[in-house]
Order: structure tokens, then C-alpha cells, then sequence
């Protein structure tokens, strides 16, 4: 009898040692992916997703129509595909617009907003809280798709050399640019792994990823509002909603990204 | 009126997973705002699970459970095309119910 309690507790023992030894293999990477894979079943960005669907055929504004005719760059009303080839240029605008920024001029154009108003409105509030909800959709319908930003307009190689400028741009009290974190592979901030976006970091990473889930604050980000963080982190000013800069370093992220699949809307610590 | 749940239930078995995903602020009314003022409470006090109209869990909830909570449980029993619903009601009186079908 004491001799089959020892075996059973010299067992226990050899377990809790190879439990151990798994543990202390495990990096700090692999936990993070690990706490990412286990809150992706339940991923709210999905509510957010669904009041972006309902929104995008609601009659609102003004003029009380739907974005049903909003053309994001492949043909009015055509929602399939359309995250992974913005920014792009559009004639009717004559400018680079990233996805939110094209989101708020449809909802000037078509549906009377006035389009500064919203861009001056707060993160999370009032009608910019309806533009990240259907960011969030319109990324979403895009899932699994590989970037493939247009560069055949003079306007887009433009911008592609602005963003380029603006992310190697040092600056700000701590003479910082986008490229002192994201330039290298394999950086870390804190338990972050910081991706390099001077090339394809790889599918779902970097610019794959946003709009995302933020679990911490329980907030859906946009690309601009990931891009506003940024440069408060930096310490820059904030800049403008849907600005030349913001849009610009888009398409340098987003062409960099070609060939990379869309995970967006992710999800985040 | 509050926004709609998503409900995913699947069989496997004699088992049904149910995975409910709630928009809820979830306030604990520890919190302040940018004037300094309380942020009252508001969360979610009650939920009610349903397989075909027969109650199968019922749970307390407070001030501790996540903004946009995910909820995860098992039936027992329950097969595909049964109705699965889902109910909750938050300490303002607040309250939604939305029902999935098993698959």
C-alpha cells in the first residue's frame, strides 16, 4: 500500500516536471499567439460587423439614401474585394483615398453628411462610430483575400513615395519615425511583436490586420485610428482624419503588403 | 434598444456547443469620466438560456464580466434544428433575447 502511494506520488512528481519543461520552452510569442487563438472564436468585432451590414443598406442622412451605390473603387455598390486594393485613386474626388476616407465622401456625396463635421467627430462617437462599423464590414467581406493595391495612376506612385517620406520622417521630442519600431524583424515592445513594414511582413500581420478588436479597452480600431495611436506614441500632433499622411502611409503599408491575406477584422490584446 | 446577440450553436453527438457573443457596454460605475463624474453602473445582471422553450441555465452576472461578453455552454440533448435561446436583462432594465437554430 505505501509502496503503490509512492509510485502514484513519484508519477505526480514526473508529470509536474514535464509540464514544467513544456512551459519554460514556450516563449513569450508563442503565449501571446496562444491567449490571440483562444479569444477568436468569440471575436466581437462580429457585432461590430453586423451593425456595419445594416448600415451600409440603411436609408440615412439628409437626402435619405443608402450607400448602396457607393463605388469603393471597383464599381458602385461592389463590396467583395474592395478592402485589399485600397487606398487607390478616385476620379470623382481626384485623390488617394484610403477606405474610411471613401467612406465618408460617399456619405457626402450620396447621402448629404457634411463630410468635415465627421471628420472632426471623435473616435467611437456619432456618425464616426457608424464609419468603423462598416469599415469593419467592409474589411470583413474581404477576408482571406490577398493584397493587391493598384499602383498604375501617377496619384497612387505619389502617394506610395509620400508614405515612404512620412515613415522615415524623424521627428517630435523623441526624434522618432514609424521606421525606429518598424523597420527591423522580430522587434518586440513590451510582449508586442512589432511588425516590419518597410516589406510583407506575412499574411494577417501589419496592415493585414487592422480594423481589430482591441480586448484591453473593448474597442473596435480602424486604420485610422491605429495610425492616430501611432503617432500620439511618437509624439507627434495628432493627424487630420482621412489626411494626405495618414492615407499616404497606407498605401506605402499597403503596397509593401502585396500578397499578404486579410485577416482583418482582427483581434488584439 | 440594445443590439443583437450572435448565437452559434452546433451539435456534436449528444452535445450542442452554444457560443453567444453580447453588445454590452458593461460599465462598472468604478470608472470615471473626462469631468471627473462617476460613470454609473451598467451592466448586465441576468441571463437566460432556453433549449425549446424549456429553461436550461440561468446565471447572475455583475460588474466584473467583460464589455461585448462571450458566453460558451454545453445542452445536453440537443439536436440540430432545436431552438436555442438566449436572454438577458441588465440592471437598468434593459433586456434582449435573441434564438439560433442548432446545426
Amino acid at each position: 500500500m505505501t509502496k503503490q502511494r509512492f509510485t502514484l506520488a513519484a508519477a505526480a512528481v514526473l508529470a509536474l516536471a514535464a509540464t514544467n519543461a513544456a512551459w519554460a520552452q514556450k516563449s513569450a510569442a508563442d503565449g501571446i499567439a496562444e491567449y490571440r487563438k483562444m479569444l477568436e472564436d468569440g471575436n466581437p468585432a462580429e457585432l461590430f460587423e453586423a451593425k456595419g451590414a445594416e448600415l451600409w443598406v440603411t436609408k440615412r442622412g439628409p437626402k435619405n439614401v443608402s450607400l448602396a451605390q457607393c463605388d469603393l473603387g471597383k464599381g458602385p455598390g461592389v463590396v467583395k474585394g474592395a478592402f485589399v486594393e485600397l487606398p487607390r485613386y478616385f476620379a470623382d474626388t481626384k485623390k488617394v483615398q484610403d477606405l474610411e476616407s471613401r467612406l465618408v465622401s460617399c456619405m457626402e456625396m450620396l447621402q448629404g453628411f457634411n463630410a468635415a463635421e465627421i471628420a472632426k467627430t471623435p473616435f467611437g462617437r456619432g456618425e464616426m462610430a457608424n464609419v468603423t462599423a462598416m469599415a469593419t464590414w467592409i474589411a470583413a467581406e474581404s477576408r482571406g483575400m490577398r493584397f493587391n493595391l493598384p499602383q498604375g495612376h501617377a496619384e497612387e506612385n505619389h502617394s506610395y513615395e509620400i508614405g515612404k517620406r512620412a515613415f522615415f520622417y524623424r521627428g517630435g521630442p523623441m526624434d522618432f519615425s514609424c521606421a525606429s519600431c518598424h523597420s527591423v524583424d522580430g522587434q518586440r515592445i513590451r510582449l508586442q511583436d512589432l511588425p516590419n513594414l518597410t516589406k510583407n511582413p506575412g499574411d494577417g500581420i501589419g496592415f493585414a490586420a487592422w480594423p481589430a478588436y482591441r480586448v484591453s479597452n473593448g474597442q473596435m480600431w480602424s486604420m485610422q485610428l491605429r495610425l492616430n495611436d501611432c503617432f500620439r506614441q511618437q509624439r507627434f500632433p495628432y493627424p487630420g482624419f482621412g489626411s494626405e499622411a495618414t492615407v499616404a502611409l497606407g498605401t506605402y503599408m499597403g503596397v509593401n503588403a502585396k500578397g499578404a491575406e486579410s485577416i482583418a477584422p482582427a483581434i488584439k490584446r | 434598444m440594445a443590439d443583437p446577440m450572435r448565437i452559434r450553436a452546433q451539435a456534436a453527438g449528444d452535445k450542442t456547443t452554444v457560443r453567444v457573443l453580447m453588445s454590452h457596454e458593461m460599465e462598472t460605475g468604478q470608472r470615471k469620466d473626462s469631468a471627473g463624474k462617476p460613470i454609473p453602473a451598467w451592466f448586465i445582471q441576468e441571463v437566460t438560456t432556453a433549449h425549446n422553450g424549456k429553461t436550461v441555465m440561468t446565471a447572475q452576472w455583475g460588474p466584473s464580466v467583460a464589455k461585448n461578453p462571450f458566453l460558451q455552454f454545453n445542452v445536453k440533448g440537443a439536436k440540430a434544428g432545436d431552438k436555442i435561446t438566449v436572454s438577458w436583462v441588465d440592471n437598468k432594465g434593459d433586456k434582449r433575447t435573441d434564438e439560433a437554430t442548432v446545426s
